[in-house]
């Protein structure tokens, strides 16, 4: 208690500031009890509880292989298809929720953030990383499905975490951006739902990117989850993309994004309470 | 420690205000509107965000705190002393100027900001230790401490969604009170929770100042500022209007509501609660012979005259009261028909209710009435601070002594000794 107090400067920002990386360290815990907050509050009264985490996305994979696996005989690179689909809809589900609740997490906390200082991005981190802790429980389920239908990842495998980074990255990325624009124009909440279901299917989630012609599969890869999908195949199955110009681009165009994003998102957090 | 704990400069917050003017005519309207032309309708809708009115909810405020000071913030509704606060909390960019606070700084804004309804108290308290930025140890360390304070114990494993409003309330103070925070920010959170908790929680304050802490504390309590801050600021407008020790700022600044209380002389337009079928038009004095008066006078007859019309239904089983509050807005004395055995059987459409006293027991002084009356059991009116009264001194006593310093309202008395 003794030690010199700090002095907080409170002044107008203008313009690029920092962002403001040491404060959100300090709040660290914070970031934790949000997530456990998110993960225990979203369970509570529910008779499956946290059973649904791993639920949702194994329902999602029974019903795409029996529509786009056994009715429209989509090809699947060789894997059996719900081992193909379920590969994909792990990174997927993890990027797709971080974005959606990000995007909304200043908005649906506008409680918390009018009446207590904190800083902001631990908001949108904490919704990112709850899609997080949710992959990696659905994750326990494709290591039970890799061991049933006998398949053993390679070396390949240590790949995978930065497979996971980057779609984490990507999501955060687009996540800030959205949470921004969200507390101007509550639009968004509502559209990037819809905005994500369409980018499922210019996504590698129900089919192969082999299936997508020469000419276009170069533009088609600048997809940052398309390589990230890609890349969890392979790493896990042997299968898809290996690591190559494809992955440098998306990480490097993930990075300018949360940059970006980042710094948007510290303008944006200025007057947020004014406007919410 | 630095000499001052608060330096605020120039400080101004400017608001945008009327932004939704997109939304005017009804979503129907705009839909239509949307679909006949998107691109205007869309172009329109962005620019229109940015360009409105602005307002300053602040300007120009300076002050500076030295360590371990409690200062009292007082102002009308709308004066900035919650935008101040939320600068001071960073919850807000101000718009210019500069502020400089040393050490950690703990708010209260609202209370409860920040609990989860799912979890138990036990799990919000960390989570709200956690918000206002305490380290999970140091909630560990004082968390027997907050239990007692909020005397919850029993249900602290209890989901806080099934708490009482009141425990609610007493687990969130806990929290921020043993956040042992530098600066500590209040807002008007006392206002909520009964009168023993407010007790307690001033006490908790008056404590955290003892300590050496600083304590800012926005009230419409007067009683709450006079009795903890020694220094108050009066804000108005956006602007700081004084700036000293609590009882003058206080005094001038109970003074002006007074004025401005009289100046509306007409009750009429006041703001009232109820159902309106009967409204207050008056209040007047008479003396014992029914001369008009300007002032009462201690000790003297005086007639209250209330008068009121109706909207022209017969009103049954009326009653009628007014409270008459002191400067610090404090009710001391009521007259009420009820406890005469006087309600009014039935009302016609106008009149005036007169209330006689053959010695008014008030010490000289300036006072405020609060009007209210009910028909069968319903408010039909309600006129908080309707009127102004003046009480000028005089004998009370018949003995020449004089009446002040002997409490809020005087008492005939005789002495004997009984050996």
């Amino acid at each position: 208690m003794d030690q010199p107090s700090k002095i907080t400067r409170i002044i107008p920002r203008r313009g690029w500031g920092s962002l403001g990386l040491k404060d959100v360290w300090e709040f660290r815990e914070l970031l934790f009890f949000l997530v456990w907050r998110e993960i225990k509050g979203r369970y509570r009264q529910m008779a499956l509880g946290p059973l649904w985490i791993v639920l949702k996305p194994f329902i999602t994979m029974v019903v795409m292989s029996v529509v786009f696996g056994r009715l429209a005989k989509l090809p699947s690179d060789g894997v059996p298809y719900p081992l193909f689909n379920y590969c994909a809809l792990l990174p997927w589900t993890m990027f797709s929720v971080s974005v959606s609740k990000s995007a909304t997490s200043l908005v649906s906390n506008m409680g918390v953030i009018s009446k207590v200082y904190f800083p902001r991005l631990v908001v949108p981190l904490s919704s990112a990383c709850a899609g997080l802790l949710d992959f990696c429980f659905s994750f326990l389920i494709l290591l039970c499905m890799m061991l049933y239908f006998g398949y053993l990842p390679g070396w390949q495998v240590v790949f995978l975490p930065v497979y996971v980074l980057l779609a984490l990255m990507a999501s955060l990325a687009l996540g800030l951006c959205l949470a921004t624009a969200a507390v101007k124009f509550r639009d968004v909440g509502y559209a990037v739902d819809h905005l994500l279901q369409v980018a499922m299917y210019i996504t590698p989630v129900v089919y192969p990117s082999s299936l997508v012609p020469e000419p276009w599969r170069q533009i088609y890869l600048l997809n940052p989850m398309a390589v990230v999908i890609e890349g969890f195949r392979w790493s896990l199955l042997g299968k898809g993309l290996a690591p190559g110009v494809s992955l440098y681009l998306s990480a490097g165009l993930v990075l300018i994004t949360l940059f970006l994003g980042a710094h948007l998102f510290r303008r944006g957090e200025r007057n947020v309470v004014d406007l919410l | 420690m630095s000499e001052t704990a608060i330096r605020v400069q120039n400080l101004g917050k400017r608001y945008r205000i009327g932004a939704s003017a997109v939304k005017e005519g009804g979503t129907l309207r705009a839909l239509g509107r949307g679909l006949a032309s998107p691109f205007t309708y869309l172009r329109r809708s962005l620019t229109q965000a940015g360009s409105s009115e602005t307002v300053w909810a602040l300007k120009d405020v300076s002050f500076e705190v030295p360590p371990s000071q409690v200062v009292g913030i007082i102002g009308r509704n709308g004066a900035g002393k919650t935008t101040l606060l939320k600068v001071l909390s960073r919850i807000t960019d101000p718009t210019e100027g500069l502020a400089e606070i040393s050490g950690r700084v703990g708010c209260l804004l609202a209370v409860g900001t920040g609990f989860h309804p799912e979890l138990t108290g036990r799990e919000n308290v960390f989570l709200n230790g956690a918000i206002m930025g305490m380290k999970k140890k140091e909630i560990r360390q004082r968390f027997d401490e907050i239990l007692d304070f909020a005397e919850v114990t029993k249900f602290i494993d209890t989901p806080v969604k099934y708490y009482s409003s009141g425990m609610y309330v007493r687990l969130a103070f806990a929290v921020a009170a043993h956040l042992e925070p530098e600066v500590l920010i209040v807002d008007e959170v006392l206002a909520v929770g009964d009168l023993t908790f407010q007790k307690k929680c001033l006490g908790k304050m008056d404590s955290v100042a003892r300590q050496g802490r600083t304590v800012l504390l926005v009230s419409h309590n007067m009683e709450s500022i006079l009795g903890l801050c020694q220094r108050t600021l009066w804000m108005d407008g956006g602007r700081l209007v004084a700036d000293g020790p609590t009882e003058d700022v206080v005094r001038a600044y109970t003074q002006s509501c007074l004025q401005l209380a009289s100046e509306g002389s007409s009750i009429a337009a006041l703001d009232r609660e109820g159902d309106g079928r009967l409204r207050f038009s008056g209040f007047s004095l008479r003396d014992g012979q029914g001369q008009p008066l300007e002032y009462a006078t201690c000790g003297e007859p005086v007639e209250f005259v209330l008068s009121y019309h109706t909207n022209g239904e017969e009103l049954r089983h009326v009653s009628a009261w007014f409270w008459i509050k002191n400067h610090l807005k404090k009710g001391i004395l009521c007259f009420y028909t009820h406890v005469t055995g006087q309600d009014f059987e039935r009302l016609p459409p106008s009149g005036q209710l007169v209330c006689r006293v053959p010695r008014l027991p008030l010490p000289p002084g300036n006072y405020l009435v609060d009007l209210s009356a009910r028909a069968a059991g319903v408010q039909v009116d309600r006129v908080p601070e309707a009127a102004r009264l003046d009480v000028a001194p005089g004998d009370f006593f018949g003995t020449g002594r004089a009446t002040t310093g002997l409490g809020d309202v005087l008492c005939e008395q005789s002495w004997d000794l009984e050996a």
